[in-house]
């Protein structure tokens, strides 16, 4: 019986967290599908389009989980940071220094294949984590504000990155600025062949959320990190070290991002081109938001906008409708999950209480 | 004659409970009537459908004979109520005088006329008898002014009917007394005052009337002159209190805590302690009187580890722990019953259980490596909720849940459950309902007669002479005194509390 009531509780807490944002991503197209009658295009073949585009056919399928690959990693970095008190916007440097050294261990060391693509994807997860750790180190040490800092570390990064590839690691052999190709032995592979692109790094990017949920829900290290994130001051009261969590959180934060980077070099690019990111960090803030802090949350939350990406250019195609419309829904959707008091009154659902989501500490403590 | 405040039949549901149960209460003009009743009793619910914050769902609210449907804070003051909180809504960096016209202000063109302020204010404050620096900065008065302000400031507003809630929790003695003759002063000129408390005696010194609530239903009315303190807590609990604890001589052993020559500052610098010594025992608790801000937050956080202090050295049986950290005070078997639980004893988003192990977390049997065992966890959740009687639907309740006994008794629970050579209680029954006193009360005594030091450290004076063995006294930032439980007096040691230091059993 207690099973069963338990399996019951679980259901009705997983029909409570899908709640908000189903519904904010609902209001969102609602609005969309307004601006879309706006602009005097047609609704129905415009979202019809995004449909279709994103998960209307196998390869579609196919093509929106290759782009949700890294916004899992991306949204778990974020989120880890949220649960430890910390909002690291500094996942997009870090996904730039874990790519560059996958690329660089890729492209420049030789192993064996298959080691190759673990030392490769080993390096770009550390340098993730070193880039993370450091302004975490800074936090802890000297009070500075993770926020500030990991965006001046995204500059530093990113523009290092920039010189790296297009100055000693550039491939003289092509006219395109961008690394040499990684080895083969580096890849990772592909699960249906080249024509789908969809490699197993987004197997990776599933079991890693579900070993994030269970450092985070199971481990002394995410006991620590989310006692810090909810009361410092009652972790420091119980005896932790709340220095070392903080420092351990942006580094496993930083580690998440590395992957992010990791992998769209060895499975999906095989090389690292000038400006690769192209705002996977910033977009990883948006899904982490949409997750709701749960780790397993950030895999639907990273398909839809996955799908979202995927989809708009046949939304486009169709209608006629920019490509820019979905940026507006995907801003609408993080107001409406940010803002949820929003939708709370536009759907009549009382709060409950206990479930506010902490994104930071604020500033200055 | 009506009366300037009558409230009918009034009832206030939330989810799962009725907060006010047909509540029927008066309040004549030039009336101080008091308002009794145990944490979570429904007093501040009362308070907040009279203030415009809560809308009743059944009854009447009558201002002088007429029926008014109150609408916010605003309306509130506009129909004379003025509230004087618990936790003061004053903004520090303001002066009083800018504190006071908040939200209200003179105004000469678009320019606040601050001088004009000061003057009505001033008069204002005269006429009541009440002094305040007008050009003080509030962070720098002392809180029984901080208080004063807040009453100010209620007048300034026009208040006729004053609701007090919980005045005395932060004032000494004799505070409290200077307190008591300004509320007799603003009946005299003809104010109604409501005047909320849990603690018996003052209601008895100051009330015409006394009201006392328990789970949302009034239970009675009496005067001071029919009521003592025990009738009065047995109509709060609904039975029989114990008001004096059994215990029986102590034991003292060895030395378990040993203090010498602490000096810390507080928070903003200012030396808090100085040259701090003491020593407790095994089998004895030591009490630590004083007002509130005399530097006993600063103790109890060197002594557990929380601040390092600049200076001095704290042992506890045998070892060195100052300014080494909680972890090691912890180790050394230190319990520590924060001064805030919400502050620093609970994650109020966390369950019952996993605060339970906020500090073993991570020792067996509660992890098996780096793995956390939930069914270690929740084993010992379930036998800690039986033993301390916290009353909560399952350990798996989130801690916000809880009413402030509760809570406090998850945290006692967990401190006790560890093997504890010296146990630091501050303020532990700060807020907390009759029975959940009782009962924290009760496991420290047993505490100290399973052999540990206990120092505890107290605002209310009557937890301090009920349960020390031993009394010293705090005052800016030292012991002032040492007195042995048997022969402490009550007035002696407010005296002491104030800095009034007499001959007996003051330190040299």
């Amino acid at each position: 019986m207690s099973t069963t009531s338990s399996i019951a509780m679980r259901l009705r807490s997983w029909g409570s967290a899908l709640l908000l944002p189903g519904l904010a991503i609902f209001t969102a197209l609602v609005i969309g599908a307004i601006i879309i009658v706006a602009t005097g295009a047609d609704v129905l073949s415009a979202y019809g389009g995004l449909f279709m585009g994103a998960i209307g056919t196998p390869r579609a399928i196919a093509y929106t989980l290759v782009d949700a690959t890294p916004y899992i990693f991306g949204g778990l970095a974020v989120l880890i940071g949220f649960r430890g008190g910390l909002f690291n916007i500094g996942v997009e440097g870090q996904i730039a220094v874990g790519s560059m050294c996958a690329a660089i261990v890729g492209a420049f060391v030789e192993l064996p294949p298959g080691l190759h693509a673990l030392a490769a994807f080993t390096a770009g997860a550390l340098g993730g984590a070193i880039w993370g750790a450091i302004p975490g180190w800074l936090r802890a040490r000297t009070g500075a504000h993770e926020v500030i800092t990991t965006i001046m570390f995204n500059y530093i990064a990113i523009r290092t990155t920039d010189y790296l590839i297009k100055v000693p690691f550039l491939d003289t052999e092509s006219s395109a600025q961008r690394t040499p190709f990684i080895a083969s032995g580096a890849e990772i592979p592909f699960i249906f062949g080249e024509d789908y692109r969809l490699h197993f790094g987004f197997v990776i990017a599933l079991a890693v959320a579900f070993l994030t949920n269970w450092i985070l829900q199971r481990t002394i290290l995410g006991f620590e990190i989310r006692t810090v994130g909810a009361n410092p001051d009652a972790a420091h009261y119980a005896g932790m070290d709340v220095p070392r969590t903080i420092v351990s959180t942006m580094a496993l934060s930083g580690l998440l991002a590395g992957m992010a980077g990791a992998v769209q070099v060895l499975g999906l690019e095989h090389n690292l081109k000038a400006a690769f990111s192209a705002g996977y960090g910033f977009d990883s803030i948006a899904i982490a938001l949409l997750a709701a802090s749960n780790p397993l949350g950030v895999i639907p939350a990273a398909i839809f906008w996955g799908a979202l990406r995927n989809g708009a250019g046949l939304m486009q195609l169709n209608s006629g409708i920019s490509i820019n419309l979905i940026n507006i829904v995907q801003a609408l959707v993080i107001a409406f999950v940010a803002a949820d008091q929003i939708v709370r009154q536009l759907y009549r659902i009382r709060s409950s209480k206990g479930n506010a989501m902490s994104l930071t500490r604020g500033w200055g403590r | 004659m009506t009366p300037v405040l009558e409230v009918r039949n009034l009832t206030k549901r939330f989810p799962g409970i009725v907060a006010n149960d047909a509540v029927n209460f008066t309040l004549e003009a030039g009336e101080i009537h008091a308002l009794l009743g145990e944490n979570g009793a429904g007093k501040s619910t009362l308070m907040n459908m009279l203030y415009g914050l809560y809308r009743p769902d059944e009854g009447d609210i009558v201002l002088n004979g007429t029926v008014a449907h109150i609408n916010g804070a605003n309306d509130a003051i506009r129909r004379g109520l003025g509230m004087v909180h618990q936790h003061f809504m004053l903004v520090p960096t303001l002066t009083v005088a800018e504190n006071i016209i908040l939200g209200n202000e003179v105004v000469n063109g678009l320019l606040i006329d601050i001088h004009r302020a000061q003057q009505r204010i001033r008069e204002l404050a005269d006429s009541f008898g009440l002094a305040i620096p007008v050009d003080a900065l509030v962070q720098d008065l002392p809180v029984g002014v901080q208080q004063r302000v807040e009453i100010v400031k209620a007048l300034y507003r026009g208040a006729d009917i004053l609701i007090l809630d919980e005045p005395t929790a932060v004032l000494t003695p004799q505070e409290a007394d200077d307190l008591f003759v300004v509320i007799r002063r603003l009946k005299a000129q003809g104010k109604s005052i409501i005047f909320i408390s849990h603690k018996l005696r003052e209601v008895l010194a100051l009330a015409d009337r006394i009201s006392v609530l328990r789970r949302g239903k009034l239970v009675g009315s009496t005067t001071p002159s029919q009521a003592n303190e025990a009738s009065l807590a047995s109509m709060m609990v609904g039975r029989d209190v114990v008001l004096h604890i059994d215990k029986s001589a102590a034991q003292p052993g060895e030395v378990i805590l040993d203090v010498a020559h602490l000096n810390a500052v507080d928070e903003r610098g200012m030396r808090a302690l100085n040259d701090v010594s003491f020593q407790v025992r095994a089998g004895e608790i030591v009490g630590i009187a004083g007002v509130q801000g005399n530097g006993q937050t600063e103790l109890v956080e060197a002594i557990t580890g929380l601040q390092a202090p600049q200076s001095g050295s704290i042992t506890v049986a045998g070892q060195a722990i100052g300014g080494r950290g909680t972890n090691v005070a912890i180790d050394a078997g230190m319990g520590h019953i924060p001064e805030d639980r919400h502050h620093h004893g609970l994650i109020l988003s966390y369950s019952v259980a996993d605060n339970m192990v906020l500090s073993t977390y991570d020792v067996a049997p509660f992890a098996r490596g780096m793995v956390i065992d939930e069914t270690a966890i929740m084993e010992q959740a379930e036998r800690l909720v039986q033993q301390y009687d916290v009353r909560t639907p399952s350990a798996t309740a989130l801690a916000s849940t809880l009413s402030g006994g509760n809570q406090q008794k998850v945290v006692v629970a967990r401190e006790l459950a560890r093997p504890l050579k010296l146990l630091v209680a501050a303020q532990p029954t700060r807020g907390l309902d009759v029975g959940s006193i009782e009962f924290i009360h009760k496991s420290i005594v047993a505490q100290r007669d399973q052999g540990s030091g206990v120092l505890l450290v107290s605002a209310e004076l009557d937890e301090i002479l009920s349960l020390a063995d031993r009394i010293l006294v705090m005052f800016h930032g030292e012991i002032i005194a040492e007195l042995s439980a048997a022969n402490a007096d009550r007035n002696q040691i407010g005296l002491l509390m104030a800095g009034v230091r007499s001959d007996t059993g003051v330190r040299s």
